[in-house]
């Protein structure tokens, strides 16, 4: 049998950032029809290859080749020329125009808008239909789920007639249904003749599609295998460079109920929809597991126990006292500890010191200050004794934060928060970017707080994490809560079928 | 073109680009020099003669810089907590009213009592006048940019029609002036002889004050915590509208302390052209010092110097004064610019 033409060979591709070597001399090759998938931890150095390829970056060495003739550095036109197509995780589609002027936006010079417009249309309806990929092209694209915004970025590649297209961690706003359905049609695309390569940390969807596997660890190659030929274990082992063993978490009996909501609504903000009547218990000893596709009221229920949302109607009942007004400074009297979404945005301020972001939620009452002064002597003690207990890799306490890790940051803040040995904790995606040294880090001291009678509410968007933790799970969908279900009582698959909406009663 | 952050800028860049800043403003003024048709190096020469080349230069050099030491602490407490008071020319006046009010006679106190009671009066006054706009910024999102700007031109027209009405001095043989300070409510120079007077020493204090107030109480933490990041801030349970409220009351304050100084140490009585522009003035002052308290005595005094040596020289070799202005533009606009350029490297491709 003859080997299958290759489309696409990289060569040497070196790329630094400062004293960050992202890429080391990677080597690359896909071929016709071939799926490769491009695996590895969060700082492997994936995006940053991909975005080489697509012209994002200027490599500082080695090559691009598509189909034999050398791509431009730096110039993403040329890439879609040569037919590459990206679909990125943060999708670059235009809220307020149409899937079909999104699709053509680019292709077509601006001062004749109306050039081949029914037939782009017939174009748009023959790809859609060909590979599975439903829209309907008069449809805003802000009106739009996430699924579907990801179909419109696809065909915005066909359209280019991209024969190699680029997924970016494609199913991190997925359910596994609408997964399933882009993994049915990366089938088609395959069958077809096109290339795709995937990026992924995730293992088993990597068994699922890819023909080639290859694992990318600090930015260097480190295996590249037969999908075929090697299991999830194994593919674990390369990328992180050790043998990894699978969280074991023991059950936990439940203990007394620490925060409870009484069909708690709260007003939607912007895009992101508010609660509609949740009813949800927070019990001592647990972790309650939310489950949803992102954008659909984790981050009300979120800011709701971070004190930052108010009810606006409903009940919020705690065991502590919260005080007349709910806030934030509220939320932590009541012992709540908080660990946010959004480490950089929210949980700590980039140019403070470690030191500064240490005291950050204590930093006007006892032992930091008295009478408005501060004691950067007990703040600094403060700081190191975090560093030292919670694993902070950095050059010392009066170190900027923003030149620490994702993972190291997110000690910090865990620290901060478990520090106190809080009766609640809302962990918002706390693992979300973080190794897997890291993840098993931050799982441990959340696991480890259970078992001393703590209540956790663990909210992600990676359905694995909250299955293998939660001991209750419920779904989030549009605002509302699905019914607790305990540990091993559903299957990723059933509760796929709750985060797409089904089974939720539609009160008007 | 793009820029890509430098980790780790070192010794050559950090002096280099502002060195070089300098640089081009000095050759700007040079080049305008020139083409006024004075030698351009004799211009600089006498520039800097005039700006310190004598005890009696260097003295008004720092006369000159004590109103811009308050303004500019003024503009950097705020700038600090991203309170963007453009405003600090009203607060000057509003101090400079309070001064006026107390200092003509209404209290007859000894100067001991005296000062003290005028100057924390013009820091209420102008400490009121910011917390308007500040409260419209917390409560409903206004613009302080827009409301501060524009009550610059309020309070002129106020002090205006304060000055032609009520606190017209009926001395002053017609024109708009309020009458002047009893001799106790005078600030007494530093050296005899000199113009310069103990506001200046004020000016110096107050920089430490708010250096102090910034690095070692919780008010500062919190007011440099919700400038840098208002959500992270907001998350940790800081009231975020009260930070901007004090932050505004000190600001206000601080840029009262402006009007009083130049009042009750220099001018003696309220004028509609008592301050050239300080509160503007100010913002360079504390762009230049990036926002720190020690930094803006000196920003003050290079700033002031400047102006002073611009001055003496114009008189000697006729080139205008607008050269002051043009190279203080100039020193600020590159010094941004090099400031960037020492963070970030730009590729060309």
């Amino acid at each position: 049998m003859q080997a299958p033409e290759v489309v696409l060979r990289l060569r040497g591709v070196t790329k630094r950032f400062g004293a960050l070597l992202a890429n080391d001399a990677i080597d690359l090759t896909v071929h016709r029809g071939e799926a490769v998938a491009l695996l590895g931890e969060n700082g492997a150095g994936k995006t940053t290859l991909m975005n080489i390829l697509f012209g994002h970056y200027v490599a500082d060495a080695g090559s691009v080749e598509v189909t034999g003739r050398p791509l431009p550095p730096g110039n993403p036109r040329a890439a879609i020329a040569a037919g590459v197509g990206m679909v990125h995780q943060h999708f670059t589609l235009a809220d307020n125009l149409t899937v079909l002027d999104n699709i053509v936006l680019g292709t077509r010079p601006l001062w004749w808008p109306f050039a081949g417009r029914a037939a782009a249309r017939a174009r748009i309806v023959d790809l859609s239909r060909r590979f599975g990929l439903q829209v309907v092209p008069e449809h805003r694209v802000g009106t739009l789920s996430v699924g579907e915004r990801q179909r419109v970025e696809i065909l915005k590649a066909l359209y280019r007639d991209a024969r190699i297209l680029i997924l970016d961690e494609p199913t991190a706003v997925l359910t596994p249904q609408e997964a399933d359905a882009l993994f049915a049609t990366l089938r088609t695309m395959l069958a077809e003749g096109l290339s795709v390569v995937f990026i992924s940390h995730k293992l088993h969807e990597v068994k699922a599609i890819a023909d080639r596997v290859v694992v990318l660890r600090h930015g260097k190659v480190a295996g590249a295998v037969a999908a075929a030929e090697t299991d999830s274990r194994r593919l674990a082992a390369l990328m992180v460079g050790a043998d990894l063993r699978p969280v074991e978490v023991r059950a936990s009996p439940p203990g007394p109920v620490r925060v409870a909501l009484r069909s708690v609504t709260t007003p939607a903000r912007g895009t992101a929809p508010g609660l509609h009547g949740v009813d949800l218990e927070l019990r001592g000893g647990q972790i309650t597991g939310l489950a949803g596709v992102s954008g659909n009221g984790q981050s009300a229920l979120a800011g709701l126990l971070a004190g930052l949302e108010r009810p606006t109607g409903g009940t919020l009942h705690l065991e502590g006292d919260s005080g007349a007004r709910w806030t934030p400074r509220a939320a932590m009297r009541a012992g709540i500890a908080r660990i946010p979404e959004d480490r950089h945005r929210t949980g700590t301020i980039a140019d403070f010191t470690l030191t500064e972001n240490a005291i950050l939620e204590g930093f006007d009452r006892p032992p930091f200050a008295r009478l408005g002064w501060l004691d950067w002597r007990a703040a600094r003690a403060h700081a190191a004794r975090l560093i030292a207990q919670y694993d902070v890799r950095c050059p010392g306490p009066e170190t900027p934060i923003r030149l620490l890790s994702g993972g190291n940051m997110q000690k910090l803040i865990l620290g901060r928060a478990l520090e106190a040995a809080p009766g609640v904790i809302l962990a918002n995606q706390p693992v979300r970017g973080l190794d897997v040294g890291a993840i098993a880090f931050v799982h441990g001291r959340l696991l480890a707080a259970r078992d001393r009678g703590a209540a956790i509410l663990l909210i992600s968007e990676d359905l694995d994490e909250v299955m293998t933790l939660s001991d209750v799970i419920h779904v989030i969908y549009e605002g509302r809560l699905s019914p607790p279900f305990a540990r091993g009582s559903m299957t990723a698959a059933d509760l796929g079928v709750w985060m797409s909406g089904a089974g939720f009663a539609h009160a008007a | 073109m793009r820029l890509e952050p430098v980790a780790n800028p070192g010794w050559g860049r950090t002096l280099g680009f502002p060195l070089a800043a300098l640089g081009v403003t000095v050759l700007i003024g040079s080049v305008l020099a020139m083409v006024a048709g004075a030698d351009p190096f004799a211009t600089l020469g006498l520039i800097l003669r005039g700006a310190a080349g004598s005890r009696f230069a260097l003295l008004e050099t720092l006369n000159r810089a004590t109103p811009l030491i308050f303004t500019g602490l003024a503009v950097a407490v705020a700038f600090r907590a991203r309170l963007w008071n453009i405003g600090a020319e009203a607060q000057l006046y509003a101090g400079a009213i309070m001064t006026v009010l107390l200092g003509t006679g209404a209290l007859a106190w000894p100067s001991a009592a005296l000062w003290p009671a005028m100057a924390g009066a013009a820091m209420l006054a102008g400490a009121l006048t910011l917390l308007g706009p500040a409260a419209l910024k917390v409560r409903f999102g206004v613009d302080e940019v827009v409301t501060t700007l524009l009550f610059n031109f309020v309070m002129l027209l106020f002090v205006s029609y304060l000055i032609e009405g009520p606190l017209k001095d009926p001395r002053a043989m017609g024109w708009p002036q309020s009458p002047r300070l009893i001799p106790d409510a005078r600030l007494p120079r530093i050296v005899d002889g000199l113009r310069l007077h103990w506001g200046f020493a004020l000016a110096l204090i107050a920089a430490v004050a708010v250096w102090i107030v910034q690095t070692r109480t919780t008010l500062g933490y919190a007011m440099r915590a919700v400038g840098q990041n208002r959500q992270a801030a907001e998350f940790a349970g800081i009231p975020v509208g009260r930070v901007i409220l004090w932050t505004a009351l000190i600001s206000g304050g601080l840029a009262a302390l402006a009007g009083f100084s130049e009042v009750a140490g220099l001018r003696g009585s309220l004028t509609r052209d008592l301050s050239p522009g300080f509160g503007y003035t100010g913002i360079i002052v504390a762009m230049l010092a990036l926002l720190h308290p020690l930094g803006v005595v000196a920003t003050a005094i290079f700033v002031a110097g400047v102006f002073v040596g611009a001055d003496s020289m114009s008189r000697a070799a006729g080139v205008p004064t607008y050269i002051a202005d043009i190279m203080l533009a100039t020193a600020l606009l590159t010094m941004v610019l090099a400031l960037a350029l020492t963070r970030y490297r730009v590729r060309w491709r």
